[in-house]
């Protein structure tokens, strides 16, 4: 077995769009969501999807229509300082193909904004919430969108880069 | 009032609000999220009721006046004892008739995932253990299994079978412990005191494989943290050829039971569809009847080498989640024998990944070899690096599908960890389990998806 440590790039890695359209032209939702993605990732057997922030609703409505029919988890990345500084991420599950696909969109920090996906999957709802909580991503369209694990009258999001892990901010 | 008077004029004294800072004396302003701050009329204002609401909820007349329909408020938790743990509830009831149910949580978030961005990757696995802290084993298994694709780290099927072995038994425990708690929130005490006669028995085994009753951390990245002790595969086989009597036995004592029936049967319906649309996984989906399990159909930890059945339920009440649970136990028994029979023939082979830079040496080696103890200090001082990229690892855990996504950036700490605990998700279900129905079902209800507030909360 190789070093990791020495050989970190695994080999059968596969990035950009068009390198992935083309690898994977079989994949369904490749297919599906061809028009929306903005960039693609295949590594370690899993697909990465980039849609931008504005289209995430019809690409959670294309994904769900190709059969991607269970929506798992929402949650953010911050990649501080970097822009657009927030990657929200999208794990989704096809229970009749066995598959997984991480729908990706970045956000920039001055004005973390995206649209809720409730009305698609209402199960996206605590974990819109959290990210919210915690990140202080704002989902346009969500029924009740307030903190859920901060109290109300906490001032700052948690699992920002910029927010200290011990001590008071 | 009359001017001597010491107490303030309750009309002219500014007014306080608890939790915002919206001018005294105005009319109730929108919050971003639009929702109003003052005057409270449903189940989710109450949440965080300020002053102005109780003064003016104080004036209103309650449910209980006979002239009026009103519904009334009613707080459940956290310290009620059937919410397992610091869930809040706030049910609005006409009656004794829920009408809404809005769950109130974070009474224990520990910013897991926080913390584990300031360790390193090793260092997380003890964190894993107190998320879901009903099954620790499986916690750390769905870690180690992220960190591992990072990585590209193969591990030896020893280590693969010890792991199905551990998560099985952890599932029974887990299982155990719902079936105890739930049949003492229905009222049938005794049922809890044989399910931790068996715990009992299944946390010693764990204590003689980890040193741990509970926190183990016994499953490492790379492999597990241990040589197994020599007498502990007989030991479980002695606990595995028992305990299909024990669950004969919980099963007698509730199954022809008219009280368990009348509770269970028929309370707390959820279809198929609205169980996949509100992200239900693990034994509730199954009793909803839809045939998903991640250990058959998206196998890990070489699961695709056993023989099992998933037990599925079309009624998806109650009843039909203890039914499942039930079955899952029997399966779990059947999946360690199978556990075990493998490990017989692999004794001596290699227990962990081929990996000196990640995985901590034996103490005996790191005593005795020079090359060891430099591995053993530079894991300990400055862990290892990992490269940079995403992974997501399922695992079935007793309550449902559990994920762990993990992003690194290619040095030694993670720079994000995400779980996503079924537990959450089952608790959104709630409402649409309880409306119409009384309020003793809801109780049966919080019992039968089985939360674990830690995993909730994280």
């Amino acid at each position: 077995m190789p070093d990791p440590i020495t050989n970190p790039a695994t080999p059968d890695a596969i990035f950009g769009k068009d390198a992935v359209c083309e690898a994977l032209a079989d994949h369904v939702a490749v297919g599906a969501l061809k028009h929306l993605i903005l960039d693609a990732k295949w590594d370690r057997k899993e697909l990465t999807l980039t849609v931008a922030p504005e289209t995430i609703r019809a690409a959670a409505q294309a994904a769900k229509d190709a059969g991607y029919n269970f929506f798992e988890d929402v949650t953010a990345v911050d990649w501080y300082p970097a822009e657009p500084r927030f990657q929200v991420t999208y794990s989704i599950l096809s229970m009749g193909l066995k598959q997984r696909i991480r729908i990706n969109a970045r956000v920039s920090s001055d004005d973390p904004r995206i649209d809720s996906i409730t009305s698609i999957w209402p199960g996206a709802n605590f974990y819109e919430r959290e990210v919210f909580d915690l990140f202080g991503i704002h989902f346009a369209g969500h029924p009740r969108l307030t903190r859920i694990m901060m109290p109300d009258n906490w001032n700052g999001h948690p699992l920002r880069k910029d927010y200290p892990v011990e001590g008071y901010r | 009032m009359s001017p001597n008077s010491t107490f303030p004029d309750l009309e002219e004294a500014p007014r306080q609000t608890a939790y915002n800072d919206v001018p005294a004396g105005s009319a109730p302003v929108a919050d971003t999220t639009g929702a109003t701050l003052a005057g409270f009329r449903n189940a989710e204002d109450l949440i965080i009721p300020n002053v102005e609401d109780v003064v003016e909820e104080s004036t209103h007349p309650h449910g209980s006046d006979p002239v009026t329909s009103q519904t009334m408020i009613l707080n459940m938790g956290p310290q009620h004892p059937s919410t397992h743990g610091v869930l809040r509830l706030v049910l609005e009831v006409d009656g004794e008739t829920v009408i809404s149910c809005a769950p109130d949580i974070g009474y224990l978030h520990t910013g897991i995932e926080k913390t584990a961005e300031a360790k390193f990757y090793s260092q997380v696995t003890p964190l894993t253990d107190r998320i879901d802290y009903i099954c620790p084993m499986t916690n750390n298994t769905a870690y180690a299994l992220a960190v591992e694709k990072l990585l590209g780290l193969e591990i030896p099927e020893r280590s693969q079978y010890l792991r199905v072995l551990l998560n099985e038994l952890t599932r029974i425990q887990s299982h155990l412990v719902w079936l105890g708690t739930h049949a003492m929130d229905i009222g049938a005490l005794t049922v809890f005191l044989y399910c931790f006669r068996e715990r009992e028995d299944l946390l010693r085994i764990f204590e003689a494989i980890s040193g741990q009753r509970m926190m183990g951390s016994y499953i490492r990245i790379g492999g597990v943290a241990l040589e197994p002790p020599a007498d502990i595969y007989d030991r479980i086989r002695k606990f595995l050829n028992a305990f299909p009597k024990h669950i004969e036995e919980y099963e007698g004592l509730l199954h022809g039971n008219p009280i368990w029936i009348g509770r269970l049967k028929g309370v707390g319906h959820l279809s198929a569809e609205n169980a996949i649309a509100l992200g239900i996984t693990g034994p509730p989906l199954r009793a909803s009847g839809v045939d998903w399990d991640v250990r058959r159909d998206m196998p890990y930890s070489g699961y695709d080498k056993f023989k099992f059945n998933v037990p599925v339920s079309q009624d998806g009440d109650v009843w039909a989640r203890y039914v499942v649970r039930m079955q899952e136990m029997y399966e779990s028994v059947s999946i360690c024998h199978q556990a075990l029979d493998l490990l017989a023939n692999l004794h001596d082979t290699r227990l962990n990944a081929d990996a000196p830079k990640i995985v901590l040496p034996d103490r005996e080696q790191m005593k005795t070899q020079m090359e060891s103890l430099i591995h053993h200090f530079k894991i300990v001082t400055e862990g290892f690096q990992v490269p940079a990229g995403e992974a997501t690892s399922s695992v079935e855990a007793p309550h449902g599908m559990m994920n762990y996504y993990v992003v690194s950036d290619g040095t030694a700490k993670p720079y994000r960890v995400h779980m996503r605990n079924a537990d959450f998700a089952n608790l959104q279900a709630l409402e649409t389990m309880c409306k119409g129905r009384l309020i003793a079902d809801v109780v049966a209800v919080i019992g039968s998806i089985d939360i674990v507030l830690g995993a909730i909360d994280r």
